[in-house]
């Protein structure tokens, strides 16, 4: 029998607001000592109270629009209650009954659309370190804003599943509401896994893989899930529903706890925050100068750009809002040393945050177009564009100082052809080329091309030794 | 003012209220008292007045603090064992309005644990005795505040309004005693009940006091969301209902509520409405009588919602990052396990089994949603009230001080103390508790004044009309 799987998937985004989500704490606790980043709301001091962050709101709408989602004019956050270390004050603040993202759905690059469920805020918890005899309790991370996006389950392959966090990524960094650094968990995926027989109406029992942190996990656990899972129904055994792991290395599921002892989180309105109330001016003024999307990207290149070459890009939304600045006949060029040359460099993430200006790089594109530029020399003037040393300057200021424009004036050339024709150690090569021996024009090219220290336009030499030669 | 032109120094009056203290240590009023940093800022007041400097509207004048609020004066235990030696590194906002106008604080004032009580005998530190009678409670859960207040130890308390944590022990001690509109003051560093029930307050011995507690206490802050736009120093202060902020013509008619008159209140409670409401109609006043038959799911839908919040709010205490922790804490759950079983007191863990089943999954339709719903109709039928008359007159409780130890081990007879006064923190509404003489046999005796929201300053002006 044929099973059909079916996907839906959790994301839960860090976003990066300065601080926290309920606390005026610095919210960046990378690359600082742990409990740090700690206010007396976060370890829930007696008294305290939580203070909204309205940047958080402001991130949420854009997150929202992202995915084309409604933004509800009315929203309210709830108490999640569990007793855990991580959770200072023995329950999460979320929003379980009236979330601030509503229905919506992504487009994936293969053009299947993954509905959205909705999506809401709330705060993130701590994080634990165990030993052998102890644990220890990092704060930092508590009240970091998350969103939580909850799909419909629309996704059927373990590819669309890829695909379906890769765009997420990358909408999530359009609009600018996240850093976006997976190794790091800004961005962790669950997701929930059940096979169906071809044609069955009712799904099958699923599992929920937690807490993915890579697309390629995302990928691998999908794929693995639905082996097993198939396995299983076919040797008519059952699905439990289980709440499982990674194991990224082994390349297994492993079991957590299963749903018969889930817990009951017991929520309750947050009786510490009124309730949220948007009106239709705020959310306008708000995605006011929201950006272009990965989607309008591709309707704008799709026919210039390489179809390989934009998906590579679209993971940059630096590159390609700079793509978007450069004048229609130069766009090919430009991406094209976007992505063979500036992402093949090392420190191209350093790179990304200060890319030359587009009036530079339109330059550049027609110094290369009028052949000005060798494509070697564009490659070394345009990585010069980067150089703290060289940038101000201009693409054509760097271009001579480096001696790298290309001689183009053919009575010009014709003339270095000429004094390089008369000298004797050519001869032999001019008669062997009359002789019918093509391949010593290259010999004569080069010593042109030394004549001219290097600044001739070879296939402009090549042209006028063949008439001369002729 | 005294103090100020130099008529009485804030070093004498601090001493004053510290011997008072000593003398009346056996009423268990304290759970810390403040000598050393009273005295040093009594010194640091009458320095600054000879030196001609302007001092606060509180300058010198010796105040006792709930036990509940948070503050560097003294560790912050709410009563409860749970919260030993939790010393705080915030002050709460009141407190920091307090301190700035020149108040000094004497002492921190005993109360039920978390404030769970109505007789200050829940507390981990025994009980509060009664400044009538030391054979009765205090009151509670804020005994200590009011005993404090009543025995002239200090000229004001703070306390904290859940159901009747002001008024009912401001009763029964013949003081003053005021919850606001909810939202009025700050909630900003003081130890949670009930959230959206908690309220702020005052015990006074005068209603000109506790207005200026008020005009100095209220008023919107950043780091309590749910408090409203300033307002109450913006009130004209007419005893004026509706909307104290408009010109409204002063009160005229004043509402008792029915079904509040009845056997199972005290006879010398009816006789003392009686007399106030026969003092007002020789005043002037017209008394309605209104029909409420609402609010007599108010108890209940307190008992659900008080609950379902003080659970909530009582998960932070788990051993792990401060205060008490158990010494069998071998793995986690026996540490969250033998902590909160040891820290917490009987009353404490009876609410928060009762709130964790009504938020429980198959019961909060049934029982937190449906109290919410409930609760909502309380808030329609004060509407409807003060649409009938300007505010309300009615007993606190439905009766005077009771024996210690009498409703100990009767819970449901203990909830019962709150039967008048819960149904205004549910509705947000102000009430004012007010002294309405003695019984015979000696026993304090208070009335309540309701009025509709943002009414505050208009009730305390009029209950002078009720001296």
């Amino acid at each position: 029998m044929k099973y059909i799987p079916t996907i839906g998937i959790e994301c839960h985004v860090q976003l990066s607001t300065k601080t926290k989500l309920f606390s005026e704490v610095d919210n960046d606790a990378r690359g600082k000592e742990p409990n740090s980043c700690v206010s007396p709301v976060c370890y829930a001091l007696p008294g305290m109270l939580p203070r909204l962050n309205g940047k958080a709101i402001r991130y949420a709408i854009r997150a929202g629009k992202a995915m084309n989602c409604e933004i509800n004019a009315s929203s309210r956050f709830d108490r999640k209650h569990y007793f855990y270390p991580d959770s200072p004050k023995g329950y999460q603040i979320t929003q379980f009954y009236h979330p601030i993202i509503g229905a919506g759905y992504v487009e994936l690059p293969s053009g299947t659309r993954v509905r959205i469920h909705h999506a809401h805020l709330e705060g993130d918890a701590g994080k634990l370190t165990h030993f052998d005899t102890y644990s220890l309790v990092d704060l930092n991370r508590v009240d970091t804003p998350l969103i939580e996006i909850v799909s419909e389950p629309d996704i059927h392959s373990a590819k669309d599943a890829h695909d379906y966090c890769k765009e997420l990524w990358r909408l999530m960094r359009y609009a600018g509401v996240t850093y976006g650094d997976l190794y790091n968990g800004n961005m962790r995926f669950d997701i929930n896994t059940s096979l169906a027989p071809e044609g069955a109406d009712a799904l099958g029992t699923r599992t929920e893989v937690k807490n993915l942190n890579s697309f390629r996990s995302v990928e691998r656990a999908v794929e693995y899930e639905i082996k097993r899972q198939t396995k299983l129904l076919e040797a008519g055994e059952k699905v439990l529903q289980q709440t499982l792991g990674w194991n990224d290395a082994a390349g297994v599921t492993t079991g957590q706890r299963s749903k018969e002892e889930a817990k009951d989180y017991r929520y309750m309105p947050e009786p510490d925050l009124p309730p949220i109330r948007l009106s239709a001016e705020f959310i306008a003024e708000e995605l006011a100068d929201f950006p272009l999307m990965p989607n309008d990207y591709r309707e704008r290149f799709g026919g210039t750009i390489a179809a390989d070459v934009l998906e590579v890009l679209l993971d940059y939304p630096e590159l390609m809002c700079k793509l978007g600045e450069i004048d229609e006949a130069n766009v090919v060029l430009v991406s094209n040393l976007f992505s063979s040359v500036l992402l093949a460099e090392e420190k191209s993430a350093e790179y990304l945050n200060d890319l030359p200006s587009a009036a530079d790089l339109n330059q550049l594109a027609e110094m290369n177009a009028r052949k000005e530029l060798s494509s070697t020399a564009t490659k070394e003037v345009f990585m010069k564009l980067f150089d703290p040393q060289m940038k101000g300057r201009g693409t054509e200021q760097i271009a001579k100082e480096l001696g790298l424009i290309q001689e183009n004036d053919l009575s010009a050339l014709a003339a270095i052809v000429d004094v390089v024709l008369a000298k004797p150690e050519t001869k032999k090569a001019q008669d062997d080329f009359r002789a019918g021996e093509e391949k010593v024009i290259g010999f004569l090219v080069g010593q042109v091309m030394k004549e001219s220290h290097g600044k001739a336009n070879p296939s402009a030499v090549q042209e006028i030794l063949r008439k001369k030669l002729s | 003012m005294k103090i100020a032109n130099k008529e009485i120094s804030a070093e004498s009056l601090v001493r004053e209220a510290l011997e008072k203290v000593k003398k009346y240590a056996d009423y268990n009023i304290f759970t810390f008292v403040n000598e050393e940093g009273a005295l040093k800022k009594a010194k640091q007041i009458d320095a600054a007045i000879s030196r001609g400097e302007k001092v606060g509207r509180l300058a010198g004048v010796p105040y006792a603090l709930k036990d509940i609020f948070l503050s560097r004066e003294g560790d912050t235990t709410a009563s409860a064992h749970i919260l030993e030696g939790c010393a705080s590194p915030v002050t709460a906002t009141a407190v920091e309005k307090l301190e700035a106008e020149g108040a000094i604080m004497i002492g921190r004032t005993n109360l039920d644990a978390f404030a769970h009580g109505s007789s200050t005998e829940n507390s981990y530190f025994g009980p509060t005795l009664n400044a009538y009678d030391k054979e009765r409670v205090a009151g509670g859960s804020s005994g200590g505040s009011a005993v404090a207040v009543a025995l002239n130890i200090v000229e004001f308390a703070t306390g904290t309004d859940t159901g009747g944590s002001i008024r009912q022990p401001a009763s029964f001690n013949g003081v003053y005693g005021f919850k606001p509109t909810y939202g009025t003051i700050s909630r900003y560093g003081v130890v949670a009940m009930a959230s959206s029930l908690d309220c702020i307050g005052f015990f006074t011995r005068t209603p000109e006091d506790m207005d200026l507690l008020m005009s100095i206490a209220s008023g919107q802050d950043p780091k309590d969301m749910t408090t409203l736009p300033d307002y109450y120093n913006l009130s004209t202060g007419s005893n004026a209902a509706a909307s104290p902020i408009d010109a409204n013509p002063p009160a005229r008619t004043i509402g008792i509520v029915k079904d509040f008159d009845n056997d199972a209140v005290d006879i010398n409670i009816r006789n003392a409405l009686k007399e106030k409401c026969e003092l007002l109609k020789s005043k002037g006043y017209e008394i309605v009588e209104l029909e409420m038959p609402v609010l007599r799911y108010a108890l209940a839908t307190y008992y659900i919602i008080q609950p379902a919040e003080v659970a909530s709010n009582l998960s932070r205490y788990d051993g792990v990052r401060y205060g008490f922790r158990s010494e069998k804490s071998g793995g986690l759950n026996e540490l969250y396990e033998n902590t909160r079983n040891e820290g917490f007191m009987p009353e404490n863990k009876r609410r928060i089994m009762i709130g964790n089943f009504v938020l429980s999954s198959g019961f909060y339709d049934a029982y937190f949603l449906k109290a919410a719903k409930a609760r909502t109709l309380i808030i329609k039928e004060y509407e409807k009230a003060f649409q009938k008359c300007d505010f309300i007159l009615t007993p606190v409780s439905p009766n005077p001080a009771f024996k210690l130890g009498e409703k100990v081990n009767d819970p449901v007879a203990m909830y019962l103390e709150d039967l008048m006064s819960v149904s205004l923190n549910l509705a947000g509404v102000p009430g004012l508790a007010i002294p309405a003489g003695f019984a015979p046999d000696g026993r304090a005796l208070g009335l309540q004044l309701v009025g509709p929201r943002r009414s505050d300053k208009a009730l305390i002006e009029f209950s002078k009309e009720l001296r």
